[in-house]
């Protein structure tokens, strides 16, 4: 039953419906053609935290590693452990109860790491800015590399966001 | 109309299904099925009503830490969002009695989980891999939405209410504008009633198909995780091409609805439809033919109809423990009563019975939604709320359960307001149904009930 309809759709489906973001992923395949595997350096593993959002970034987290946008086609994958890290991305404010978490989780992860704010709540606290249960957004607690905004952002914004983050550290080397 | 208000006596021998509990000036609040009730704070003190109706603890110690407003008669181990009780500013870690045996160990979990999940913390009592107590505790993502609220106008405060719960952002915009309609005595264009009911559908279609996935994914199902993964992407893109947003953030405020549906919005929504009616029937039978699936959902994570009902457990989690209950019927909001809508129920109160209604209903949304479409009326999409005052309740059935949203406005401006979250009422019973399984079995449990974190936490 399982092989026979994914037999089926491999075969005979239309492709899906990409309107959430055709162009950004194919100007951001095109990108991604240009940069050698060399540059690229090494794939990147991703621990996400989050620091009191809504959940609605973890959403759009969680579609960007759905068959339309595949998010390990890029070399970047999710990780449990924060050993196996090399970005921290962050969602949400900096809640006063989740300080202390996030600093953990920073400490027990190797040098060097990228740390990304993804959503509006951690670029700045968002809508919640100026709440006595918040220190704002995610560079309130840790030096912050990289601030993809939105509410949520589209997949196809975060998507674009690491592959910027890819690009900056090939040129580095 | 305000509401009754009761002695002390006669509130604290209330009966019926408790829903939620809340302070505010000089009153306390107390929502059951049948309506909201009242009594004075002594003192700050109001009579505790968990030790009758034990959905109310988490709200009691709610009360305490946003208003510090106590419940006479109990005393709670634990604080609901406060975590910082040390005198010297710290957040000491609260005590976890284990359950009492010989060999039995503790599992903590969390607050960092290992997927890209909200944060909460989780302990466990185990002896081998059998569950014997878990205890959450949660809070971490408090944010001061209700503070945020208060002193701004319903429009304005929509963008707090519409992230309360990210996932449910329609089910909880929508009771924040049926409650700001309500207290104002708004009466809405029938056109913003049916986009509202769209976009509700929608989203309770885009959480199921994933909900449906994840646990399927959990138990190694990945074709299955895959292929609803895609149809919730297939309908967040149809949500951005008729209404401008994946999540339909922001697009339910109070007078109507934020934008018409777009050109070829329409289409997309039907597209979306079509293609999941055309595949559901396919991957419903993977989920009947295949024992190895089976032996991980029935029977696991069993909540009893008694349990259910003394928790009065709303949405799937309840209609999977034999609750015939739904808002969207009763107590019913526009435009349902002519929907002829049908409640799926199950009795088993498994993970599998959690599967089987979520299925059920996405058909259902589908329905509502092709009629919806097929019958949409022209005319004005918002009307502005006046700067006048009430004070009213607003529900809204979101795809986990019923949210309620208490408003008390004065000349256009917010001066209170409670949010109560369905999974208020779900976390207790994460907690008992952890118990009929083994640890192994949590993670399918917990994404069967699917109880949000940010919208308990405020």
């Amino acid at each position: 039953m399982v092989w026979s309809t994914l037999a089926r759709h491999l075969l005979t489906k239309p492709s899906p419906p990409r309107e959430a973001g055709h162009s950004t992923a194919a100007a951001l395949a095109e990108r991604l053609q240009n940069l050698s595997n060399e540059k690229l350096g090494r794939s990147l593993a991703i621990r996400h935290v989050d620091s009191g959002s809504c959940n609605g970034c973890e959403l759009e987290l969680r579609a960007i590693q759905n068959m339309v946008y595949d998010l390990t086609q890029y070399g970047l994958t999710f990780t449990p452990s924060p050993r196996h890290a090399d970005i921290l991305l962050i969602t949400g404010v900096a809640a006063r109860n989740m300080g202390e978490a996030l600093r953990q989780a920073r400490a027990a992860m190797p040098d060097p790491i990228f740390t990304i704010a993804v959503g509006d709540c951690a670029v700045d606290g968002g809508v919640f800015k100026g709440s006595p249960a918040i220190t704002g957004g995610a560079d309130s607690i840790l030096a912050v590399d990289l601030m993809i905004s939105g509410c949520p952002p589209t997949p196809g914004q975060i998507i674009d966001g690491l592959l910027s983050l890819l690009e900056a550290h090939a040129g580095k080397k | 109309m305000s509401p009754p208000h009761l002695s002390a006596h006669a509130w604290q021998n209330h009966t019926g299904a408790f829903i939620a509990l809340w302070t505010s000036g000089e009153l306390a609040y107390a929502l059951f099925d049948a309506g909201l009730i009242t009594t004075s704070l002594e003192d700050g003190t109001y009579p505790a009503l968990s030790p009758k109706h034990p959905g109310a603890a988490w709200f009691e110690k709610l009360s305490l830490d946003l208003n510090g407003h106590k419940a006479s008669g109990v005393s709670h181990s634990n604080t609901a969002i406060e975590h910082f009780l040390s005198p010297n500013g710290t957040a000491p870690w609260p005590e976890f009695r284990p359950a009492p045996g010989e060999g039995v160990h503790q599992m903590a979990v969390g607050p960092i989980h290992a997927g890209i999940i909200e944060p909460g913390h989780f302990r466990f009592s185990i002896i081998g891999e059998k569950v014997l107590k878990l205890e959450a505790r949660l809070g971490y993502t408090h944010k001061g939405t209700l503070a945020l609220m208060r002193g701004k106008s319903p429009r304005n405060a929509a963008r707090f209410a519409a992230r309360i719960s990210g996932d449910a952002t329609v089910a909880h915009s929508l009771a924040f504008a049926h409650a700001t309609e309500a207290a104002l005595g708004l009466t809405l264009p029938p056109r913003a009633v049916q986009l509202r009911a769209v976009m509700a559908e929608l989203e309770r279609m885009a959480n199921h198909t994933s909900d449906i996935g994840a646990i399927a994914g959990d138990a190694g199902f990945a074709f299955l995780d895959a292929r609803f993964a895609w149809h919730r992407e297939s309908l967040c893109a149809a949500a951005n091409a008729a209404f401008g947003h994946r999540l339909m953030m922001d697009m339910v405020i109070p007078g109507g609805v934020a934008g018409d549906i777009k050109t070829g919005g329409d289409d997309a929504i039907r597209r979306s439809l079509d293609a999941l009616e055309t595949e559901r029937p396919g991957l419903t039978r993977v989920f009947e033919d295949y024992a190895s699936l089976q032996d991980r959902l029935v029977g696991t994570g069993h909540i009893g109809i008694h349990l259910a009902a003394r928790y009065a457990a709303g949405g799937v989690t309840g209609r999977a423990s034999g609750r015939q209950t739904d808002a969207r019927t009763s107590p019913g909001y526009a435009p349902y009563e002519l929907m002829e809508l049908t409640v799926p129920v199950e009795t088993e109160g498994d993970v599998a019975a959690r599967v089987k209604i979520r299925l059920a209903e996405l058909a259902e949304s589908c329905r509502i939604i092709r009629t919806l479409l097929n019958h949409l009326p022209d005319g004005q999409i918002a009307i502005a709320p006046p700067a006048t005052s009430g004070m009213a309740l607003g529900v809204a059935e979101s795809f986990r359960g019923p949210v309620w949203h208490w408003l008390n406005i004065e000349s256009g401006l917010i001066t209170d307001v409670f949010v109560a979250d369905a999974s208020t009422l779900l976390w207790p019973l994460v907690e008992h149904a952890a118990c009929t399984s083994i640890i192994a079995d949590f993670p399918l449990i917990n994404k069967s009930v699917n109880a949000s974190y940010s919208g308990v936490d405020l």
